[in-house]
């Protein structure tokens, strides 16, 4: 790949990114979130097409308009959200797209014998063939992943953080199964963010960083310090609000979590955050930080351990009972157009959804009041629109996102929890933003911020808690927040000068 | 698990739709006045066949996770034209059918090409083509009439080997014609994927709007063979919007009945098969045991419900509430 670039409006993804990979290498890709790796594999992929840029194939130049194309020209990818379908078999799912044929028709024994090979080729014969996908465990499916990959007889098998939701034993054979294919003369794109697969496994690594690559260096000839120092060096270009001095006189604390759990996702989770306190989440994309703040706002079923606010265990069920008084949370939603708002709805009806029962008197909504709150919130947040009742789809993405906001002010939530709120929005907005949420904290309120770049933990977070599969990994208070303490803590790895290795909790 | 047993599993939907079928019918049957009789049995597949012409051709569209409001248009209009052109010679006949099969695969063409290639959602687009056919219906019937060739008629609806009714041989062979084999296609294999996760089967390289073109394509054939079924039936076409109304409803009950979930995705054209005859029985259940037919509406929304709610006890495993809603 030479000089690829992707936009996505106004954000640069790709930035004139080059990679070459050998036949019989296995290429390690290193980044923080948002860095450009998901980017990339998704061009090399065939989901997305790349603004500019060329990519070569044996010496000639080709161009994938979907994942089928890509498949066809050998480029196989084991993606980090399943591509199963749930509903087949798994030897149905294994030969998708190119099932062995009699008459016309699926053979079906020999579509047994293909996918029982797989399976033996990746080192998951517990899995039966007739088995439905539904049916298995995340670790098992991601070896069927794994074997459908196989069976496709790639050239170049991409792997996107394929062994995250393995177990240590699936690991160790999937491994096995790599080096194999690596003497089979494929070449191997190994994504991962766990640093001691990296150096077990890769040959080359590459450091991708603000969408484009910065460093490709054989492997083992870099410590661990020295590719953080790599990957570091993004520009702060936000302008955060002044934090306010610990105090020493602190409260008690307003949300109190003990052991929280949840399936395999959330794994004794501890926390607490004080009232005028803004603490951050951090790590890698996808280590539970999402379902962290689903639990405590009631959307998940079977969360164990004990969620305190105020002094007293509370326990929603729902999103509903979570906003109540007598919990006052609120949850700013990743994704603003399927959560947070009804977009062809007005805004004003967006505004007072979320607090409807503060404006309705008998059942009914009282209209005078709702248009007095819906102008005081447009005032609070400068929401630009030119009318209260232009739908919300019609606003820029900024504004839309200030409205989701606005939505839960006017519920007055004492304890405000936000899943990445200024993803994909402008950087005026993003600064408004960081000056709302310390003027909500000095008000009173507890805040728990989500956010995916670190920037924002380290500007705008009096703490910040680094998560790793599920489970907080460090909690790093006050100056101890930099980029580095980050990275070393959502990497998993010590914060030593050469940065060893540290296991994660067992499984 | 040994295999069967995956087998087992895999078609209990199926199977289940079978089995309360057989009972219901043993019910009807030995309860019936006239007793377990070739003649009993024949006029209930006469009547049962047509709404399993039209849930198997709901089936197609219901496994890619999309819906057809337009099967009870198809059937309608397919009736029609048969009482104008399945007539006349042998030879004429067969024209004639061959000229409804193309008009339903045409009806089924049109409303894929909508959905797929205009993406505007099934239910929509179905509603308002499935008028349309009807209102074609109307212009060719303003007034029940017609005819139809005779010889062909009294076969499909008599008996074979003086006790088989003919009509369910020849439902057999649509199924071992064109069900089984899409069954077992590649394509067939895609529309599965398609309604099961749209997403994961594109992302897998699958043909995503072949499939769901091929699927609308089938249900219009599968209702066309329907039509021109109740044309054998009544010996003539009416353009009636309460049979089209009622059989596209009745065959989204029946495809319920049998096992075929709406979200798409699993579920057999045999299981709805089987879930029409057992729709069928349960209205023709009233007559025997001499209660009123004005129950009848009643007593099948109280079975079908039942149905449904049995359906959903997994939801009560859901561990995230966001996958609850739609």
């Amino acid at each position: 790949m030479e000089g690829v670039s992707k936009r996505y409006g106004g954000v640069r993804a790709l930035e004139n990114a080059s990679l070459a990979i050998g036949a019989g290498r296995i290429h390690a890709i290193l980044g923080e979130n948002g860095a450009g790796k998901s980017t990339l594999i998704k061009i090399l992929s065939g989901v997305v097409r790349p603004d500019a840029g060329r990519i070569t194939l044996d010496g000639a130049e080709v161009a994938f308009d979907s994942p089928a194309a890509a498949i066809r020209a050998g480029i196989v990818c084991i993606f980090q959200e399943l591509s199963l379908v749930p509903d087949l078999s798994v030897a149905d799912n294994i030969a998708i797209s190119n099932p062995p044929l009699r008459f016309g028709l699926i053979d079906r024994r020999a579509q047994r014998r293909v996918a029982e090979a797989a399976l033996a080729r990746a080192g998951a014969t517990d899995i039966h063939p007739m088995a439905l996908v539904k049916d298995l465990p995340l670790s098992r499916r991601q070896m069927v992943e794994i074997a459908k990959a196989l069976a496709r007889k790639p050239r170049i098998l991409i792997l996107d953080e394929a062994t995250s939701a393995l177990t240590a034993a699936d690991v160790a054979k999937v491994f096995v199964v790599l080096k194999r294919l690596r003497e089979e003369g494929l070449a191997l794109l190994f994504i991962s963010h766990r640093m001691h697969e990296i150096a077990e496994l890769a040959d080359d690594c590459t450091v991708f960083r603000n969408g484009s690559n910065v460093a490709t260096y054989p492997a083992g000839t870099k410590s661990d310090g020295e590719v953080v120092e790599m990957m570091i060096g993004r520009e702060l270009s936000h302008v955060f609000p002044q934090k306010p001095p610990p105090r020493e006189d602190a409260g008690p604390p307003l949300l109190e979590v003990t052991r929280l759990g949840w399936t395999d996702r959330l794994r004794d989770i501890s926390f607490h955050a004080r009232a005028g306190e803004i603490v951050g989440l951090g790590g890698l994309d996808g280590q539970g930080q999402r379902e962290l703040l689903l639990a405590l706002f009631g959307v998940l079923r079977g969360v164990s351990g004990e969620i305190r606010v105020a002094g007293r265990a509370v326990s929603p069920s729902s999103p509903n009972a979570a906003k109540s008084l007598k919990v006052g949370m609120a949850l700013i939603p990743e994704d603003r157009k399927t959560e947070g708002l009804m977009l062809p709805m007005s805004v004003s009806e967006n505004l007072s959804f979320a607090a409807l029962e503060r404006i309705t008197r008998g059942g009914v909504i009282d209209r005078a009041r709702e248009a007095r709150l819906v102008a005081k919130m447009i005032d609070l947040l400068a929401i630009r629109t030119s009318s209260p009742d232009v739908p919300a789809g019609a606003l820029s993405g900024g504004n839309q996102q200030k409205v989701v906001i606005a939505k839960w002010l006017m519920a007055e939530p004492r304890i405000i929890l936000l899943n990445d709120p200024t993803r994909g929005i402008d950087v005026a907005t993003k600064q408004e933003i960081y000056q709302l949420l310390r003027r909500l904290a000095d008000s009173g309120a507890a805040i728990v911020f989500y956010t995916t770049d670190y920037a924002e933990l380290i500007g705008c977070c009096d703490r910040a808690l680094v998560l790793y599969d599920g489970a907080i990994r460090r909690e790093l208070v006050g100056d101890e927040i930099t980029e580095r303490g980050l990275i070393m803590s959502a990497l998993n790895i010590g914060d030593g000068p050469n940065g060893a290795a540290v296991e994660g909790p067992p499984r | 698990m040994s295999d069967w047993r995956y087998v087992l599993s895999q078609n209990r939907a199926t199977l289940i739709a079978f089995a309360s079928f057989v009972a219901m019918f043993v019910i009807y049957a030995s309860n019936h006045p006239a007793g377990f009789s070739a003649n009993v049995v024949q006029t209930a597949a006469n009547k049962g066949v047509l709404l399993a012409l039209v849930a198997m051709a709901q089936t197609f569209v219901v496994i890619t996770a999309g819906i057809d409001l337009s099967v009870g248009g198809v059937f309608v209009l397919t009736n029609c034209l048969a009482s104008w052109i399945v007539v006349g010679t042998a030879p004429a006949a067969a024209l004639g059918v061959v000229g409804v099969l193309v008009t339903g695969l045409a009806c089924g063409a049109l409303n894929g090409l909508i959905v797929i290639v205009g993406r505007l959602q099934p239910i929509v687009t179905t509603i308002a083509t499935g008028a349309i056919f009807y209102g074609l219906a109307l212009i060719l019937r303003p007034t029940p009439g017609g005819d139809v060739y005779g010889p062909l008629a009294d076969a499909l609806t008599g008996r074979v080997f003086a006790v088989l009714p003919a009509s369910l041989t020849a439902l057999g062979a649509v199924v071992v014609v064109i069900w089984i084999p899409y069954a077992r296609s590649e394509i067939g294999r895609a529309a599965y994927a398609v309604g099961s996760s749209e997403q994961a089967a594109y992302m897998s390289g699958a043909p995503v709007a072949r499939a769901k073109f091929v699927a609308y394509v089938l249900s219009g054939l599968a209702a066309s063979l329907g039509g021109l079924f109740l044309t054998f039936v009544t010996y003539s076409g009416e353009a009636s919007a309460a049979t089209g109304g009622s059989y596209t409803l009745y065959s989204i009950a029946a495809v319920v009945l049998g096992g075929v979930s709406l979200y798409g995705g699993s579920g057999s054209a045999i299981g709805a098969i089987f879930g029409a005859l057992m729709f069928r029985t349960i209205g023709d259940l009233l007559f025997v045991f001499n209660l009123d037919p004005l129950w009848q509406p009643l007593f099948q929304g109280l079975v079908l419900l039942a149905a449904v709610s049995l359906g959903a006890a997994r939801l009560f495993q859901v561990r995230n509430r966001l996958e609850l809603l739609p």
